[in-house]
């Protein structure tokens, strides 16, 4: 029986959930990671929108786009759909 | 129904926080997952989200962890917009008694295909005809992806799945998709939209004009899925793309009862010849891979004969003809 | 606390179960009408239509929405309420343990009717006790009186927070939903006091504090996750642990409700009727426990020992109260109105007996399959098990211990 669980006296009733997701990294699924190209990128705005895992942020301060490769599975729909080639998938421990 | 004037700037949208959020466990180039992402962008205020059973509800609250920011309600498979009516019922009879802490909640319910166009339609059909104030939002994956790819009532004509396999002598399914959109225009609901991920803007004024119906608005979202549909996970946004250019899945609302054509599907009635091919869309997808083999070659024909006929028969609901 | 002051009505059981509803101060109401529950809903439509109660009616287009939407009503707050019988509870049947798996305080009434096929409309329990294993606490009505005052209670009970699992109270089909009867009915403010607002106990969320056991968007909740082989087991497990706290909650609130009312049914979880020091006696649920009271006084007349016990719940099943009652019987009748088809008899009769293996004395228990499909059960047939049960006595010998009583050959 693995002791680093929960009894049953220690959890809320229901299956009420009591962690977020944010502390599950799904990071290291990926085979491949984006590289985000700050010369080339106009901006838009449309990869944090059609980004499944909203692992791509828009930084207010500094007004700049940020991977967060904590949650980044590699799917490589912002690298397909970047109107200004600005993002290359490279194989994960290459670039 | 008055229609919102709610345009949202791409700005607004990144900064808004995310009510579903990262560290769910889809698989990459999830396509209802950036439906959700989206959907949960253009809610106005305190909302309450219930899921069918399915991928998204699985991914999403893994037990002990939950992707969601919102009081959210799973029960059962085929009961979801019966939640919604629950849901509903509670905050008005609780608002009525004066013990809602709110002035207003919305009610969001997500589900699949398979929750909607099959097992889910009877809860569905009901509770829309009572007339519940709540959004009911469609992920269209076209299968039973959570279960292992099994066909639905949504699963094109010709698509490979597990139980429609795509054998010597049977070209995959062999019925077509079954027009929900339109059925739910027929229960004369207020309000009734498709939407696609690959227009993010489109996607998410419709689904606030869903919320601020008064009454069961419904919408149907295009969500291409790598696993299901077998191509390239990167692809999903450009396959979901190709189904508004191909009008196999065009994009229109209906505001009490009246069709109207987005303009996303709009350029493609008044420039007939921008409109793709439908062999360029399946040849992205595995799943019809065996349409190429030269004994089921004619079943892309039927295909592309049958999208013109929705095609044709949507313009003239739009009042509007195809000049070919 | 004095006995509060009350009128007499006449009503039938399914009548009595709405006005406990209206009483009962319920946010939700959501059925489908299936007889012979029908009425219920339709009173409380009328009440609704009249603006006699605030309560929101969802009219569903099926059983499994109907519970449903209490199931999620109540989640999000809400006092709920439904009814059904047989087929309709037959498609409530996933939806029955996702409610208590969700932990949602619903209160259902039942007007046990028989299942198809052949399709019969009249009373058996064979659709309540197909349940019995969906984690419901389960209440056993003998007349429309106590149905009533069992519907009051049961809120209460459901809602408790050391509780917090729904409650079915099972009335006979057309025996008790369509018989009038004279009810005495407390004031619209007694049983609202009674029943109160419903509490919400804190639990731990995603967000690293506690918040209360409902969707509220100003401390959101997942609720009905995908809960795998590292936790389920645990979650029923607690789902036990409020099944073996609720006989004492059911017990105090049965003993808050007598000093309101001045109605007792035994202790709230059995009823021993001339047990003392009966030598022979029957074991029943529901109204039949009525008629048989009659015969064990008819009886007793005659210098026989005979006694009764009822069962108010069978689920939690009081082991230990059954145990103490049934002491000193000798020849036990266990009385089942449904069939554990290829089993050893009815549900009753296994857990009865499986009680009694640990009592110190042992006493001849013999099954009686009765009434399936609303077939009668009149004293005469009573007095034949009783009888039964008196050669057993003698001979020290059962000869059958499954019988079907009132069936033809």
């Amino acid at each position: 029986m693995n002791k680093t669980l929960k009894g049953w006296k220690d959890i809320p009733i229901a299956g009420v959930c009591w962690k977020p997701a944010t502390q599950y990294l799904t990071g290291d699924w990926k085979t491949f990671k984006p590289i985000h190209d700050a010369e080339k990128c106009t901006k838009c705005l449309l990869c944090p929108m059609i980004c499944p895992d909203s692992a791509i942020k828009w930084n207010q301060t500094n007004e700049e786009i940020e991977f967060d490769y904590d949650f980044c599975k590699g799917c490589g729909i912002c690298a397909n759909e970047c109107p200004a080639d600005a993002i290359k998938m490279v194989r994960e421990g290459g670039e | 129904m008055t229609t919102t004037s709610w345009k949202p700037t791409a700005k607004e949208i990144v900064e808004k926080a995310e009510l579903f959020t990262s560290g769910h466990r889809a698989c990459a180039g999830c396509g209802p997952a950036i439906a959700l992402r989206q959907v949960m962008k253009a809610t106005r205020g305190p909302t309450i989200v219930t899921n069918a059973t399915g991928c998204m509800e699985v991914v999403s609250t893994i037990y002990p962890y939950t992707a969601w920011k919102v009081p959210w309600i799973h029960t059962a498979f085929e009961n979801v917009a019966a939640n919604a009516s629950g849901i509903e019922a509670a905050l008005k009879a609780m608002k009525r008694k004066g013990r809602l802490a709110h002035e207003n909640i919305d009610v969001i319910a997500f589900a699949g295909d398979g929750g909607t166009f099959d097992i889910g339609i009877q809860a569905l059909s009901g509770a829309v005809e009572r007339g519940h104030d709540f959004l009911y939002v469609l992920y269209d994956n076209e299968a039973y992806m959570n279960t292992g790819i099994q066909r639905s009532g949504s699963t094109p004509h010709g698509a490979s799945t597990t139980t429609s396999p795509a054998g010597r002598v049977i070209p995959g399914k062999l019925q077509y998709k079954k027009p929900i959109a339109d059925i739910m225009v027929a229960h004369e609901i207020p309000y009734v939209a498709t939407a696609s991920i690959a227009y993010w803007q489109d996607l998410l004024v419709k689904a606030r004009r869903g919320l601020e119906t008064e009454g069961p608005a419904f919408m149907h979202i295009f969500t291409p899925c790598p696993r299901g549909w077998r191509y390239d996970t990167s692809k999903t946004i450009e396959i979901a793309r190709l189904g508004v250019e191909t009008c196999i899945f065009p994009l229109w609302e209906t505001i009490d009862g009246e069709y109207n054509l987005s303009p996303q599907s709009k350029i493609f009635a008044l420039k007939p010849e921008r409109k793709k091919k439908i062999s360029g869309y399946l040849k992205m997808q595995r799943r019809f891979k065996h349409l190429f083999r030269p004994k089921f070659k004619h079943v892309i024909d039927e295909i592309q004969h049958r999208v013109d006929e929705r095609w044709n028969r949507l313009l003239k609901r739009c009042n509007m003809t195809q000049s070919d | 606390m004095a006995v509060a002051q009350q009128k007499t009505l006449a009503m039938n059981g399914d009548e009595a179960v709405a006005l406990a509803v209206k009483q009962s101060d319920v946010d939700v109401v959501a059925a489908y009408p299936i007889t012979p529950q029908t009425i219920i809903v339709e009173r409380l439509s009328e009440y609704v239509a009249n603006g006699e109660v605030e309560t929101e009616f969802v009219c569903t287009e099926s059983e499994h929405s109907a519970l449903t939407a209490c199931l999620a009503a109540s989640a999000t707050g809400a006092r709920t309420f439904t009814a059904s019988a047989s087929a309709g509870l037959a498609l409530m049947h996933e939806i029955l343990y996702v409610t208590s798996g969700c932990r949602a305080p619903v209160v259902m009434a039942i007007a046990n009717r028989a299942l198809s096929a052949p399709i019969n409309i009249h009373c058996d329990h064979s659709d309540s006790m197909v349940e019995r294993d969906s984690c419901w606490i389960q209440i056993y009505a003998e007349n429309s009186q106590e149905t009533y005052d069992s519907m009051i209670q049961s809120f209460r009970i459901a809602e408790h927070l050391q509780v917090l699992l729904p409650v079915m109270v099972c009335l006979d089909a057309f025996v008790l939903s369509h018989t009038l009867e004279n009810v005495q009915i407390l004031a619209d403010e007694t049983v609202r006091k009674f029943v109160g607002v419903r509490q919400f106990p804190l639990v731990m969320g995603h967000e690293g504090k506690e918040v209360p056991f409902k969707l509220d968007p100003n401390n959101p909740i997942t609720m009905g996750p995908l809960d795998l082989h590292d936790y389920y087991f645990e979650h029923k497990r607690q789902q036990e642990e409020a099944m073996k706290i609720a006989p004492r909650i059911i017990k105090e609130i049965h003993e808050e409700f007598s000093r309101i009312s001045g109605r007792k049914y035994g202790n709230g979880l059995i009823e021993a009727y001339r047990l003392e020091d009966a030598d022979i006696a029957t074991v029943c649920v529901g109204s039949t426990a009525g008629t048989t009271k009659t015969v064990v006084d008819h009886l007793r007349t005659k210098g026989t020992k005979a006694g009764l016990l009822r069962l108010r719940t069978f689920r939690p099943l009081p082991l230990t109260e059954i145990m103490g009652a049934l002491e000193n019987v000798k020849a036990l009748a266990i009385m089942d109105r449904s069939n554990s088809f290829g089993g050893s008899g009815g549900p009753i009769y296994h857990e009865i007996r499986h009680s009694m293996y640990d009592a110190p004395t042992h006493p001849h228990i013999v099954n009686y399959i009765y009434g399936l499909g609303g077939r009668d059960m009149p004293p005469t047939t009573i007095l034949n098990i009783y009888k039964d049960l008196q050669e057993i006595l003698q001979t020290k010998k059962v000869k059958r211990d499954v019988q079907f009583a009132g069936v033809r050959q």
